[in-house]
C-alpha cells in the first residue's frame, strides 16, 4: 500500500469508492458503471427496490461476490489508494479490512469467546486474546449479556444477540470499514434498535455501509443515503439513480424515482 | 356442510384412494420385516440346538496314576499324545509349532482333537430342539446308543477363541475375526483419508468445468461397480502389479507362503478401493450440507480457503462423513467376492501377524463351511453368521457413539 497521506488525497476524503463498477451474473448485467464514494466514519444506506443490485454492490466492496463462480466485476474500487480488484491485490486482505455482517445471524456453532477470537487469531492477532473478546463485545453492545456464557455455544444466544455477536467477531479483526448486508431483517423491532444504537457508537471508529429494505431505518441511522434502482431500457440492470446526504433525499430528493420510492409509490 | 357446484363430491373417493395406498405402505412394511425375522430365524436356527457327541476315546482312561487328563503337566501330556497318535503325525505337530514352544493348554487341545475325537454325530436345529425335544431325545438314545446328547450353542467362547479346523468339532472362527479386523483396518485407513480429501476437492476447490464433471460422473457410477470387478482390479495390480511391495518382500519380508502378494495388505487395499467412491459420495454430501453461510462468514474475516475448510467445512461436515464411512465400511466387512479373486486363503490355522500375512476374512469362512457336505457345518456357518452380525453391530455402535460425541463437543 501506498503511504496513507497520499492515499487519503487520491481518495478526497473517501474511505472507499467505486468506479464505473458493473456486475455480470454470467451474460446478465446486474449493476451498471456505479459510481460511488463512501464517506470515512460515515454510516451510508444503500436503498432501493428488490433486485436492484444492492447486495452485489455491497458484496463488491470486499470482493464476496468472487465466491459465487459466474460472477464478474468491471470496473475499479478504491481503497486507500488502491484498486482491491487489481491482480497483485489478495482478497483475503482485502476481506480482512472490509468486514461483513450478514442478512441472517451466522455465528459459528462455536463458543462465543472462540466467534469472537478465530478471526483475529488466524489473522495473526498479535496481543492478549482474551482483552480483544472482551473490548469487541463490548462494542459490540453484548458483553454484560453474556460475560458468564462465553464457552457457550454461540448459537445459544437469541437472534439479537447472535448478530451482536457477528458484529463483536467483525470488529475483533479492526476492520477500516463495516459492510451490512440487511442486518436488521430477521430481528424483531427491539433488538433492530439495539442494532441501530449500536451503529452509531461504531461509526465513531468505523466507516459502515448498510444495505436495508427499511426506509425508516435508512433514515434513522444513516448520515448519506444511495437510491439504486433498475434502469428504464428494459435490461433490469441496477443503477446509482441518486446519491447524497440522507435529510436532503429524504425531504428533498432530486429525481422524481427517488421521491416516488420514499414516498411508497413503488418498491 | 353446503357444497357449491363448482367442484365434484368427490371427497370420499379421494380419502378411499389414500386408504388403499396406505395399505400399500403398510404391506411393504410387513414384508420387510417378514424378512428380516426369517433371516434372523434361518441363523438363530442354525446356530443352537441338539447335538449327539460321541468320543473315539473315554477321556477318563487317558488319566495317568490316578491324576485326570486336565490336571496333567505338560510333558506327561505331550507322552500321552505321544503313546495315542502315530510318529509321522506327531513329526507333522512338531514341524508346524515345536512342542517346546507350546503350552501344557495347547498340548490337552491336541489331545482333545486327535485322542478323545469327540464327534458330532447328528445335531438339530433349534426349532426341533425347541418344540420337538422328546423325540429327539428318543432318536438320538436310540439310534445313537453310545453318544451323549448336550444342548449347544455353536456360537460359544470356545468358538470364538480357537482356529480354524477341519473338524467340527474344535473349530472356530479366531482366524477369519481377525482378518476381518486386519482387512477392513486397513480399508478405512487408506480410504478415509483419500475419500475425504477427494471430496473436500470436488467440493471446495474444483471448478465447474467438463474435466470435473466427468470425474464426478464416473465417482457416482464406480460406487455401483459390482464388486468382483473391484477384485480383478485388485488382482491385477496389488497381487500382480504391486506384489513386490504387497507380499512384503520390497521391506525385507521373506515368507514364501505370500510372496505371491496374496496378502491381508492386497484385501484391504482392495477393499479400500471399492469403498473409496461410496466415502466420497457420501463425503460430499456431508460437504454439501454445511450452510453457506459459515462459509460466508469466515471468508468475511478474512480467512483463506483453507482455513474456511479446516476450520468450519470439515467440522461441521464430520458427524455426516463419519456416516458415511460407517455404511461403506458395512458394506466392505460382508464382502466376500472381491477378496475371493485376490487369493484369500479358505483353510488357514495361523493368525494373521501383519500386513504381509496370508489371511482369510468371516464372510470367506463362512462361505467355505457352507460349501462343505457334512450338515453340521453349516451349523458352524450359523454361528460364524452370529459372529460376523455382531462385529458388524459392534463397530456400528462405536462410530454411532462417536459421532455422538462429536456432535455434541461442537
Amino acid at each position: 500500500m501506498s503511504d496513507t497521506a497520499q492515499a487519503t488525497a487520491s481518495l478526497n476524503g473517501a474511505a472507499i469508492l467505486s468506479k464505473d463498477l458493473s456486475i455480470y451474473y454470467g451474460d446478465f448485467q446486474a449493476v451498471r458503471d456505479v459510481n460511488l464514494d463512501i464517506q470515512t466514519n460515515r454510516i451510508t444506506a444503500i436503498i432501493g427496490p428488490s433486485g436492484c443490485g444492492k447486495s452485489t454492490v455491497l458484496r463488491a466492496f470486499n470482493r464476496m461476490n468472487e465466491l459465487i463462480p459466474s460472477v464478474n466485476t468491471k470496473g475499479e474500487v478504491l481503497f486507500r489508494g488502491e484498486n482491491i480488484y487489481a491482480p497483485d491485490v489478495d482478497p483475503v486482505e482485502v476481506r480482512r479490512r472490509i468486514g461483513m455482517v450478514f442478512q441472517k445471524p451466522n455465528p459459528f456453532p462455536k463458543s462465543v469467546y472462540e466467534n469472537v477470537a478465530w478471526g483475529a487469531r488466524i489473522n495473526g492477532h498479535k496481543g492478549n486474546l482474551d482483552e480483544l473478546v472482551h473490548s469487541s463485545l463490548k462494542a459490540a453492545a453484548l458483553w454484560d449479556e453474556v460475560k458468564d456464557k462465553l464457552d457457550q455455544s454461540g448459537l445459544s444466544l437469541s437472534g439479537g444477540q447472535q448478530q451482536r455477536l457477528c458484529i463483536a467477531r467483525t470488529i475483533a479483526v479492526r476492520p477500516d470499514i463495516i459492510l451490512m448486508d440487511e442486518p436488521c431483517s430477521a430481528l424483531d423491532p427491539i433488538a433492530t434498535l439495539r442494532i441501530e444504537e449500536l451503529m452509531r457508537d461504531l461509526a465513531k471508529e468505523f466507516t459502515i455501509i448498510i444495505v436495508t429494505h427499511n426506509m425508516q431505518q435508512a433514515a434513522r441511522v444513516s448520515d448519506r443515503t444511495a437510491f439504486f434502482s433498475l434502469s428504464e431500457d428494459g435490461k433490469r440492470a441496477g443503477m446509482l439513480m441518486e446519491y447524497g446526504d440522507t435529510k436532503t433525499m429524504f425531504t428533498r430528493p432530486e429525481k422524481k424515482i427517488t421521491e416516488d420510492y420514499i414516498t411508497g409509490r413503488f418498491g | 356442510m353446503s357444497t357449491n357446484n363448482l367442484h365434484s363430491s368427490n371427497l370420499p373417493g379421494r380419502h378411499r384412494l389414500g386408504r388403499v395406498w396406505l395399505v400399500v405402505f403398510q404391506v411393504a412394511l410387513v414384508v420387510g420385516v417378514v424378512a428380516l425375522c426369517a433371516l434372523l430365524f434361518n441363523i438363530l436356527n442354525g446356530s443352537f440346538g441338539y447335538v449327539a457327541v460321541q468320543d473315539k476315546v473315554n477321556p477318563a482312561t487317558l488319566a495317568v496314576d490316578g491324576v485326570p487328563l486336565e490336571e496333567l503337566d505338560k510333558d506327561t501330556l505331550i507322552q500321552v499324545l505321544q503313546a495315542n497318535i502315530s510318529a509321522g503325525l506327531m513329526a507333522r505337530y512338531e514341524f508346524d509349532k515345536p512342542f517346546a514352544e507350546r503350552d501344557a493348554g495347547e498340548v490337552y487341545d491336541l489331545i482333545l482333537e486327535r485322542v478323545v475325537a469327540p464327534e458330532f454325530v447328528a445335531q438339530w436345529s433349534l426349532y426341533e430342539s425347541l418344540t420337538n425335544a422328546g423325540e429327539v431325545r428318543a432318536t438320538a438314545a436310540q439310534e445313537y446308543p453310545e453318544a451323549r446328547l448336550e444342548f449347544r450353542s455353536w456360537l460359544n467362547w470356545h468358538f470364538l477363541r480357537a482356529p480354524q479346523s477341519s473338524y467340527p468339532e474344535i473349530a472356530g472362527v479366531r482366524t477369519a475375526v481377525l482378518g476381518s479386523l486386519w482387512t477392513i483396518s486397513i480399508a478405512v485407513l487408506f480410504a478415509f483419508p483419500v475419500g475425504v480429501a477427494a471430496a473436500v476437492y470436488l467440493q471446495e476447490y474444483a471448478p465447474d468445468n467438463l474435466i470435473n464433471r466427468i470425474i464426478q460422473t464416473n465417482i457416482t457410477n464406480l460406487a455401483g461397480v459390482p464388486s468382483i470387478i473391484y477384485g480383478i482390479l485388485g488382482l491385477a495390480i496389488f497381487v500382480r502389479a504391486l506384489g513386490a511391495f504387497t507380499s512384503g518382500i520390497a521391506f525385507g519380508v521373506t515368507d514364501p507362503a505370500t510372496a505371491n502378494g496374496r496378502t491381508i495388505l492386497s484385501a484391504g487395499l482392495t477393499l479400500g478401493m471399492l469403498v473409496l467412491p461410496l466415502i466420497i459420495i457420501n463425503a460430499q454430501e456431508a460437504i454439501k450440507a454445511v450452510p453457506s453461510s459459515l462459509r460466508q462468514a469466515s471468508y468475511g474475516l478474512g480467512a483463506t480457503r483453507w482455513e474456511t475448510v479446516w476450520h468450519h467445512v470439515l467440522p461441521n461436515a464430520m458427524a455426516g462423513i463419519m456416516t458415511g464411512t460407517i455404511l461403506a465400511i458395512s458394506r466392505a466387512i460382508g464382502e466376500t467376492a472381491p477378496l475371493i479373486v485376490i487369493g484369500a486363503s479358505t483353510f488357514i490355522q495361523v493368525d494373521p501377524e501383519g500386513p504381509f500375512s496370508k489371511f482369510t476374512t468371516l464372510p470367506i469362512q463362512i462361505y467355505q463351511w457352507t460349501a462343505r457336505p457334512q450338515s453340521v457345518f453349516r451349523n458352524l456357518a450359523g454361528g460364524a453368521s452370529l459372529v460376523l452380525l455382531g462385529l458388524l453391530l459392534t463397530m456400528n455402535a462405536t462410530a454411532i457413539i462417536l459421532r455422538n460425541r462429536y456432535r455434541r463437543s461442537q
